[in-house]
């Protein structure tokens, strides 16, 4: 039995199937990053006091321009895939897991500063939100990085019996890392500037 | 242009499939056959539905003979839950919450959503299973382990969530039991698998309808799951974001939730402090408002279906019934602090969710008085699932009338917070979608299992079970309004202005009971109807839509040949036409 | 899907250039948060920037400006219903129209309210 529009694109939507099911996933990731920001604000007009300064904007700047650069290796990986480069589109998809992972080492670095002084999130409401926002952030930032390993790994077979299924992979996985960047934009100014 | 793969057309060309004939455990534990596993989604709804209304007949006792000890199970429960068989009021608490959790997020959601949706839809729009059928499979698994961790709850000592289903902090946060932890886990599962499944049914309406079938074409059955889906998609997310600070509230030490300076027998709490409570209502609302859509959205669709099909007439008012639920589906994100009119909060947002309350009941009203001018001219067949869909029309008008003095702030200032509360909501969701749902459990049980069930046990089931639901809820209007308060273990009897109103607690005591006994009827018949019940071939109801073209129960990829759709869903008594039904599949007489 | 070699090629000129914007603008928040502006201006200012940013990341990246009607649809109604979940709980807790609010220290309500 045969799933239609797995790959082609349904005449009157347009779509494909995994197009659809990828940004009404990514519809829904927007809510649940959406609740915790107005968390955020409604704990900060709230608050009496609200600190400043806590948080290495250096190490913030840097952490945004790896995860830029990342979505930028991740769309050339897919548009290597549509030139039919398969060299190209590893590398770049290889490139983008080690940006990834170096943005991991980098808020390890930035978390464990915190903890060995003892201001995890019970300290402040601001050291909760931030915990609680960039971990969940990280989570996602964890989640598309194992399905990275996948494509790099056991999931590259299909690009022998069917490279288009394969090119869609490539594309959604990027809309999803595209996503994680996109939150990251107004994580860094509004948890290290503002 | 690539050829699109047509459905059906693959097993009508490969009558046996490529892959090997499947073992037990793929084929009927871990399927990714929407059809399986909309049932397993059924039965464990079922069960859970079955589980949640035991609690309850628990707690009517209670009410009823506060200080009692419970008879036949009182010494079996365990002295921190029933001392010497008297029920405690921490335990009181706990079948409260876990009352409302289990019902509205195991039972009803499932049994609606994920059983009727994911059974019926593919087949109503001539699909071969759904979009993403390994995400399927894993939806329903996702719901298990959620509802294994809800269960468990009840286990440690210390017993299970006793805050509400509402969960409001801080007494959920402070109150030192692990079975509020275990309902945050649990309730992060449930929502993901509702996630999970929300995008199949959305992709699956969108891309795999059959040819000929346009969205004007569709059955409001599937309109309604597709409404349903996007409330499900956007609204769920908060709750697992809050869900999350709750859990660290309680885990971790933070105060998402709780203010500075609380104390608590004597001492101060140990805390960061700042947290706002009314966070966690904001968040909790903004999804379990839209959640009430999703229990009775599903329902309607059902009552639909089988009025147009009892009633041997198309629906009244189609365009409108859609239009209606679209609306009522963008209304439902901007109404939910009507449930917070008692927390303070100013004149102008009042006045703000007041408006868009009264303006959500239009679209709601529009889809009652639709489906009861269906009736007028019909030529009504009062076959069972018939009588469940017809007793839905009242009650869920009731329910839905006694809605409206809760959403207006001044009269709700009165009736906020007592059974008045309880008896509306109840109206909507017990004689209103569950009954809607056993009408869709006799209409379509036919199709999955190839047999009817037995009519004579589905009347006394339905009749039993109308007299004494309405026993159980009427009730509770005249305490509410006497002032009876919710949620208290003594049924109020520490509150001299509830005295004439307490006897009431027997008489629904005896009318709860009642209704328990009626349910074997219906439990009897499903069991026994699956192996002995008449067989029945495509067809039996003689109805219109999509899926009663399919053989019963439909094998895999559910179309002998690709199935093309030929005319709107409700096409019953068409002047001049040879039968009294033309099926949206049957292509006109040359 | 535009799979012709030269589409793509221009395409990824266009990723390149849109990459080097964003860390641009970067670079400026950054710059902007050094110059201590008032706080309601300078969360404006950041909002700013990083909308502008998330759109670029949306339209081109996403491929969002050439996308089909279902998912404009889709997003168009999380946008309104994230609006909804940012703002409507701040005006509601922030709403005090009608009620008393004490003067700073605390302080009785004045007799009749």
């Amino acid at each position: 039995m045969n799933i239609p529009y797995t790959v082609e694109e349904r005449p009157d939507s347009g779509l494909a199937n995994g197009k659809l099911g990828i940004w009404l996933f990514l519809a829904s990731e927007v809510m649940l990053f959406g609740a915790l920001f107005s968390t955020y604000i409604i704990l900060r007009t709230g608050a009496t006091e609200w600190p400043h300064g806590e948080l290495s904007v250096p190490l913030g700047a840097i952490n945004t321009v790896i995860l830029i650069s990342s979505s930028v290796t991740m769309v050339m990986a897919w548009a290597s895939l549509k030139m039919h480069d398969w060299g190209k589109q590893r590398l770049y998809l290889i490139l983008t897991f080690v940006l990834a992972g170096i943005f991991l080492v980098n808020k390890y670095f930035e978390y464990s500063d915190h903890l060995t002084r003892g201001e995890g999130p019970a300290h402040s409401t601001f050291l909760a939100i931030y915990f609680t926002l960039t971990g969940l952030h990280g989570l996602h930032i964890v989640g598309g990085m194992i399905v990275m390993a996948y494509l790099l790994g056991p999931g590259a077979k299909l690009w022998k019996h069917n490279p288009d299924q394969f090119t869609n992979r490539i594309e959604y996985t990027g809309l999803y890392w595209h996503f994680v960047d996109l939150v990251w934009i107004f994580l860094f100014p509004i948890l290290y500037l503002l | 242009m690539e050829k699109t793969a047509t459905p059906g057309a693959h097993v009508h060309e490969h009558p046996h499939e490529h892959h090997e004939e499947l073992g037990f455990w793929r084929k009927y534990v871990f399927s990714t056959d929407h059809k399986v596993i909309g049932i397993q989604y059924a039965i464990t709804g079922l069960l859970f539905l079955l589980f949640g209304f035991g609690l309850m007949m628990m707690m009517r006792w209670q009410l009823a003979y506060p200080g009692k000890p419970i008879p036949l199970i009182g010494l079996w429960l365990g002295q921190s839950r029933a001392a010497n068989g008297i029920m405690l009021p921490e335990f009181y608490n706990q079948l409260g919450a876990m009352h409302g959790t289990i019902m509205v997020f195991l039972g009803v959601v499932p049994l609606a959503v994920g059983g009727f949706g994911n059974f019926v839809m593919p087949l109503q729009i001539g699909a071969p299973d759904m979009a993403f059928p390994k995400i399927n499979m894993m939806s329903y698994w996702v719901y298990f382990i959620g509802g294994v961790v809800m269960l468990a709850s009840f286990f440690p000592t210390t017993g299970a969530a006793q805050s509400g289903w509402t969960s409001y902090a801080p007494l959920s946060i402070i109150t030192s039991t692990s079975g509020q932890t275990y309902w945050l886990v649990g309730m992060i599962f449930l929502i993901t698998s509702s996630l999970l499944g929300s995008i199949n049914f959305i992709t699956t309406i969108v891309q795999l309808r059959a040819k000929g079938l346009s969205y004007m074409r569709l059955p409001f059955f599937v309109w309604a799951q597709l409404v349903t889906s996007f409330l499900l998609l956007l609204a769920f997310p908060p709750l697992e974001a809050a869900g999350i600070l709750q859990l660290m509230d309680k885990v971790a030490g933070t105060s998402f939730f709780l203010p500075s300076g609380l104390i608590i027998s004597g001492k101060p709490l140990a805390v960061a402090g700042q947290g706002n409570p009314l966070l966690w209502q904001h968040l909790f609302w903004f999804l379990a408002h839209p959640e009430v859509y999703v229990l009775i959205l599903p329902a309607m669709g059902i009552v639909a279906e089988i009025i147009a099909n009892n009633t041997r007439k198309p629906l009244w008012g189609y365009k409108a019934l859609v239009y209606s639920v679209v609306f009522l589906g963008f209304m439902s994100f901007i109404v939910w602090a009507h449930h917070m009119f008692m927390t303070g909060m100013g004149t102008t947002m009042s006045a703000f969710f007041q408006t868009t309350t009264m303006i959500i009941s239009i679209p709601s009203v529009v889809i009652l008085t639709a489906l009861l001018l269906s009736l007028w001219g019909a030529s009504i067949r009062f076959t069972t699932p018939m009588l469940f869909a017809l007793a839905f029309l009242p009650m869920f008008g009731i329910g839905g009338l006694t809605g409206l003095p809760l959403g207006l702030a001044p009269s709700d200032i009165h009736l906020h917070d007592t059974y008045y509360v309880i008896g509306h909501f109840h109206y909507v969701v017990a004689p209103g979608t569950i009954f809607a749902l056993f009408a869709g459990v006799y209409y379509w049980f036919p199709k999955a299992t190839g047999r009817r069930m037995n009519d004579l046990l589905g009347k006394i089931h339905f009749w039993g079970s109308l007299v004494a639901i309405n026993l159980v809820f009427a009730p509770m209007f005249i305490q509410g309004m006497a002032g009876m308060n919710r949620r208290m273990y003594d049924g109020g009897a520490m509150y001299q202005y509830n005295a004439p109103v307490l006897h009431w607690n027997v008489v629904q005591g005896y009318a709860a009971w009642t209704l328990g006994l009626f349910q074997l009827f219906f439990i009897v018949n499903f069991v026994m109807s699956i192996k002995w019940g008449k067989a029945v071939d495509k067809n039996p109801w003689e109805a219109t839509t999509l899926e009663w073209s399919a053989p019963s129960p439909p094998g895999h990829g559910n179309f002998l040949t690709e199935p093309i759709v030929y005319r709107a869903p409700y096409e019953y008594s068409v002047p001049g036409a040879a039968k009294d039904f033309s099926p949206q599949f049957e292509p006109e007489k040359a | 899907m535009s799979s012709d070699p030269a589409g793509v090629r221009a395409s990824i000129r266009k990723y390149v250039m849109i990459g080097a914007a964003l860390l641009m603008f970067t670079v400026i928040t950054v710059a902007v948060n050094a110059v201590h502006l008032a706080v309601p201006l300078a969360i404006t200012v950041a909002l700013i920037i990083a909308i502008m940013k998330g759109s670029m990341v949306a339209a081109v990246f996403m491929h969002l400006s050439n996308e089909k009607k279902w998912i404009y649809g889709a997003l168009l109604l999380t946008i309104g219903g994230f609006l909804v979940l940012l703002f409507v709980p701040l005006f509601t807790l922030m709403d005090t129209t009608g009620t008393h609010v004490p003067a700073i220290g605390g302080g009785a309500p004045p007799p009749g309210h």
